[in-house]
């Protein structure tokens, strides 16, 4: 009963590719390989071209993975590392395990970016999502407070969209932080542990809005032909996710990892990211995005922490969030 | 003594695979903190796991009783679904809820309609309601075995002597509560105690923090280990407690033996009558509409289901079935040796998952690629963490089995093997039978322990679902999950009912 | 011969010693008042009750290493001598063979004690819808069967009616002749005494006294045994 949220899988031995073909080990959370995820397209891709045999280990989400490379140490098998975020990469550089990726930063991101350890390969706006029929679609986290609108959030000491929210405030908010939580509490239904039941509560109608990102309309507009749901502009800008890939020191196939980095930003997997991972792709394909993407809300303004920040501002923020939270 | 060396070797298996992980996660962290807030989650989780329990078998003992004393149509059919709240994947049945007793759902509508104030779900009372509703009928299957263990010749003695309700009450079936009830309050107490996922949801924010989900918050977004390991030694100390205090509470009951002559029912008539139906239809509108939700939800992408699903379908059975086994063989083990080990084979409850995954992992990760031996290490953990479950629901039968034939089995020459054949299985169907169901079942539904011994492809039906809700694709999902709600189900009625049915 | 050397028991604060023989073949009964130690005298000789000192023997080997399934004895209790989930031909089938491997040969003898008790047809019953003296003799029946040199009854007739229960010590009687067994035999019964026991142990105040001549124990009782029959 304690258990599902992490729920297991393991491999099956595909049999061992020939003896000759070297193998690129890419640790990723466990939603990038699954079926409807952008990994067996990259994969594919990938060895069309590389004459190798590309292995995906997955763990659980990108926290899991960070914690898993702290456990595996400089002992790890992987080569690459996929999927971890902004609010990770931080701790993840001071494991001292990651190598420079050396490569000239290419891409379009709405903010500038310089970090020499990882390489983003999409990225998204935190959003509240709402059905289209819900009357008064708040503007702002204050217009949000003010109103009666009820929605679900992710707990941020168990999920990344959690702690994107909790760093969206902080960014927009500053010191006001706490009052803004505080003002926002008679409005939260309840917090779940991850992404999914927050989400699924928000399809039960639990809650009028639910804390996503600007592309999940997207999904449901593409994949279901549903143009119902809608992501709520923020007058105070909206925090980005960004996830980035970086290379392993202790690699044992550094040349391989090098090319497997700059091909994630290539057309092949930069044109599956859409509508596999429902994000924007760090560099935009030649073909544009998805026809259905020219629907969603773009925020005006970008909010993203720098990585150092983000690590040292979370107990505080944690803190404010819980106190304000727990009243 | 062959039983008891068997008995030790189960044990030691037992600890050194529970407590193993922590130390090795201790050790590796080399020592850790506490901090207010985890002192905060410790007292939240002890409130919600006491009035859980507390409420689950308060409820639990009525309905338990109107089942033991009535027979209608459908009787058996009831017994067999109080096995499946139980059995429900936690999100499942968290949405199954939520739609029944949730903002949107089923009572919230009908208060609208009657232009009453809607009720909230969110909060203690709604981890509770959660918890009750999972463990209620698990407790309810727990006491009515006590309740139908009473031999019909104390029934018909009782009969004979003209008792009244309130004699049977006082001379047969309080002294069978006393000795059932603390057992039973423990487990469920014990299961609620790592509660994380239907806590932190149903709870409605941060006061609801358990500590499990601290120890989450600390191996996953801190890689604090020490604190971790330091939190899920508090886990299993608040365990050990629990197990100590209900061994000196319970008192054995000691009826003896019958002659497996026919039930004697004892069914008063008059207003009780009418009070068990009105008890028996509210236990069941409680749990059958919240399983009709999941059922109603499910159906429509129960016909839209990718093709991965049966494959691994496949697998979750290849993994539930040599678990239950496993569990249930281990269980036995140490349920005929000594009550003495009521300890150790409670102690898999109050695992922390993730902690016992963790410190798995750097067991193993020296010596092996954690993701070839994901399969086996399933298995394991897998029957490591049901065995309290099989153990609880053999250990009352298998003690009185000793009681009243392990004279006559000694006497006889009657061992090994051939006391399992002719004594052991025979005299312990019913049981049996309900334990590995649970087993299985449990197993089925994958308790989640070796997210880090993941690897590429292959997975089970709960990652499945998992998969799919993390891909916007909540209505298969919800198929998928209906699928594996029947498969466990499916795996339990058999087993339960292959046990009822030999031992009648 | 069975041997009760300097026999000593305790459970707790209770004792019991023992230190005398009974010759094979014979046939003792066992008296004495309630709470004495008869049934405990019969369990040190089963196995069931570990001695604090002494040994027992048989034929001048020392029991105590052997578990009860191992001894030469046959004990019947007061109540549970039956498995209730298997049937009288199981029941039986127990004593030739623990694990039930029973050949043609095993099948014969068990259907012929089940002729010689008087329930020749109820194979296949449970024990469950047999009354009690029915119960009784396939108890009988399955000591036939293993034909130990030791049989120990306790008192497992005790709730049977006077014809009955006579009846069961002459079945007793004739089995403990065809298997030339001992027999000790706990009864509160002065009569059953007389008729079944040559020589009779009395237990009182924790001590087992060596077996005297029936006869002559009652025409001259010892105030412990006087006292037990109210004279």
């Amino acid at each position: 009963m304690k258990f599902p949220m992490l729920a297991a899988g393991f491999v099956l031995t595909a049999g061992v590719a020939a003896a000759q073909t070297p193998v690129l080990t890419v640790l990723t959370y466990d939603s990038f390989t699954s079926e409807w995820g952008p990994g067996p397209a990259v994969e594919t891709a990938f060895e069309e071209v590389c004459g190798c045999d590309l292995r995906f280990v997955a763990a659980g989400d990108g926290a899991a993975l960070l914690a898993r490379l702290q456990l595996e140490g400089a002992r790890s098998e992987a080569d690459v590392v996929v999927g971890l975020d902004t609010n990770l990469t931080a701790a993840a550089a001071a494991t001292g395990l990651f190598a420079p990726h050396g490569a000239a930063v290419e891409v379009d991101l709405p903010v500038a970016w310089d970090d020499p350890l990882f390489l983003p390969f999409d990225w998204g706006w935190f959003a509240f999502v709402h059905d289209r029929k819900m009357a008064e679609v708040p503007g702002s986290f204050e217009e949000l407070a003010a109103s009666d609108a009820r929605i679900v959030i992710q707990d941020p000491r168990s999920s990344t969209p959690g702690l994107g929210l909790l760093m969206w405030v902080k960014a927009a908010y500053g010191d006001r932080a706490p009052e803004i939580w505080g003002a926002l509490a008679d409005n939260i239904v309840t917090v779940t542990p991850g992404w999914s039941e927050a989400y699924g509560l928000f399809l039960e109608g639990e809650a009028d809005m639910v804390l996503s990102y600007t592309t999940s309309p997207a999904y449901h507009l593409i994949a279901e032909e549903d143009d119902s749901k809608a992501a709520a502009p923020f007058r105070e800008g909206h925090y980005l996710q960004v996830e980035v890939a970086g290379k392993l020191a202790a690699s044992d196939q550094p040349e391989l990892a090098d090319r497997f980095l700059a091909f994630l930003l290539e057309e092949p997997v930069q044109s599956v990211l859409p509508t596999t991972n429902w994000m924007y792709p760090a560099r935009l394909p030649a073909g544009g995005l998805p026809e259905g993407f020219e629907t969603l809300v773009r925020p005006d303004v970008s909010l993203l922490l720098s990585a150092d920040e983000a690590l040292s501002l979370r107990p505080e923020a944690l803190r404010e969030w819980q106190d304000a939270l727990a009243r | 003594m062959a039983r008891r060396a068997g008995a030790l070797i189960v044990a030691a298996a037992l600890a050194a695979l529970t407590l193993g992980p922590l130390a090795l996660v201790m050790a590796r962290a080399g020592g850790g903190a506490l901090g207010a807030a985890d002192w905060a989650a410790l007292r939240f989780t002890i409130l919600q796991a006491a009035l859980s329990s507390l409420v689950s078998v308060l409820l639990a003992v009525p309905v338990a009783r109107a089942l033991a004393r009535r027979s209608f149509p459908g009787r058996g059919l009831m017994i067999a679904l109080l096995g499946a709240p139980f059995l429900l994947p936690v999100i499942v049945a968290v949405l199954g809820i939520i739609a029944v007793f949730g903002r949107a759902g089923l009572f919230n509508r009908g208060f609208e309609a009657l232009g009453l104030a809607p009720l909230s779900i969110y909060g203690l009372h709604g981890v509770v309601l959660a918890h009750v509703f999972f463990n209620m009928p698990f407790a309810v299957r727990l006491i009515l075995q006590g309740w139908l263990a009473i031999p019909s010749e104390r029934f018909r003695l009782a009969a004979a002597l003209g008792f009244g309700p309130s004699d049977v009450a006082r001379h047969l079936e309080r002294p069978m509560l006393r000795e059932v009830l603390p057992g039973v309050v423990l487990v469920v107490f014990v299961i609620c105690l790592s509660s994380f996922a239907v806590a932190l949801t149903l709870g409605g924010g941060p006061r609801a923090t358990t500590v499990e989900l601290a120890i989450y918050q600390a191996l996953r977004f801190e890689f604090d280990l020490g604190r971790a390991a330091l939190l899920a030694a508090l886990q299993f100390t608040i365990c050990g407690a629990a197990v100590l205090a209900t061994g000196a509470v319970a008192l054995p009951s000691a009826f003896g033996a019958g002659l497996d002559r026919a039930a004697v029912p004892f069914a008063p008539r008059g207003w009780r009558r009418v009070a068990d139906a009105l008890v028996l239809t509210a236990a069941a509108a409680f749990l059958l509409l919240p399983m009709a939700m999941v059922a109603a939800r499910g159906l429509p992408g129960l016909f839209q289901l990718p093709p991965e699903v049966w494959a691994a379908a496949g697998r979750s059975l290849s993994v539930a079935l040599p678990s239950a086994f496993l569990s249930v063989s281990g269980a036995l083990v140490l349920a005929l040796a000594s009550p003495r080990f009521g300890l150790v084979a409670t102690l898999p409850l109050a695992a922390s998952s993730l902690v016992l995954g963790t410190g798995l992992f750097l067991a193993v990760h020296p010596f092996l690629n954690p993701t070839l031996v994901a399969l086996p290490v399933t298995m394991l953990v897998n029957a490591v963490l049901s065995l309290p479950f099989a153990y609880r629901i053999l250990a009352p039968e298998a003690r009185a089995l000793e009681a009243d034939y392990g004279r006559l089995a000694q006497a006889l020459g009657l061992g090994g093997l051939a006391r399992l054949r002719w004594l052991t299985l025979p005299r312990l169907r019913r049981p049996l039978g309900f334990a590995l169901g649970v087993s299985a079942a449990l197993a089925m539904g994958d308790l989640g322990v070796i997210a880090l011994f993941a690897g590429e492809g292959g997975a089970t039906l709960p990652l499945l679902v998992q998969r799919l809700m993390g891909a916007y694709r909540l209505e298969q999902a919800a198929g998928a999950a209906l699928l594996l709600v029947l498969t466990s189900f499916a795996l339990f009625w058999i087993f339960d009912r292959g046990g009822r049915h030999a031992a009648s | 011969m069975l041997h009760l050397d300097r026999v000593g028991v305790r459970l707790g604060s209770f004792t019991l010693s023992a230190d005398w023989q009974a010759a094979a073949g014979e046939r003792l009964a066992v008296i004495g008042p309630s709470g004495g130690g008869k049934s405990t005298l019969l369990m040190a000789i089963a196995g069931f009750v570990a001695l604090a000192e002494g040994r027992v023997l048989w034929q001048g080997r020392d029991l105590g290493p052997m578990a009860p399934g191992e001894r030469p004895v046959s004990i019947l209790f007061q109540d549970q001598n039956l498995f209730p989930h298997l049937t009288l031909r199981e029941n039986l089938g127990l004593g030739l063979s623990p694990r039930l491997r029973l050949g043609p040969r095993d099948r014969e003898r068990i259907e012929a004690a089940l002729e010689r008790v008087g329930l020749s047809g109820l194979g296949d019953a449970r024990p469950g819808r047999l009354s009690g003296g029915q119960q009784g003799r396939a108890a009988l029946a399955r000591a036939l069967l293993r034909a130990r040199p030791i049989l120990l009854l306790d008192e497992p007739f005790a709730a049977l009616g006077p014809a009955l229960k006579s009846e069961m010590l002459t079945l007793v009687a004739e089995i403990a002749a065809e298997t030339q067994a001992t027999v000790l035999m706990v009864t509160h019964d002065p009569e059953d005494t007389r008729r079944f026991a040559g020589r009779t142990v009395l237990v009182a105040e924790g001590l087992a006294q060596p077996p005297r001549e029936t006869e002559a124990l009652f025409a001259d009782p010892p105030p412990a045994l006087r006292h037990y029959l109210g004279t």
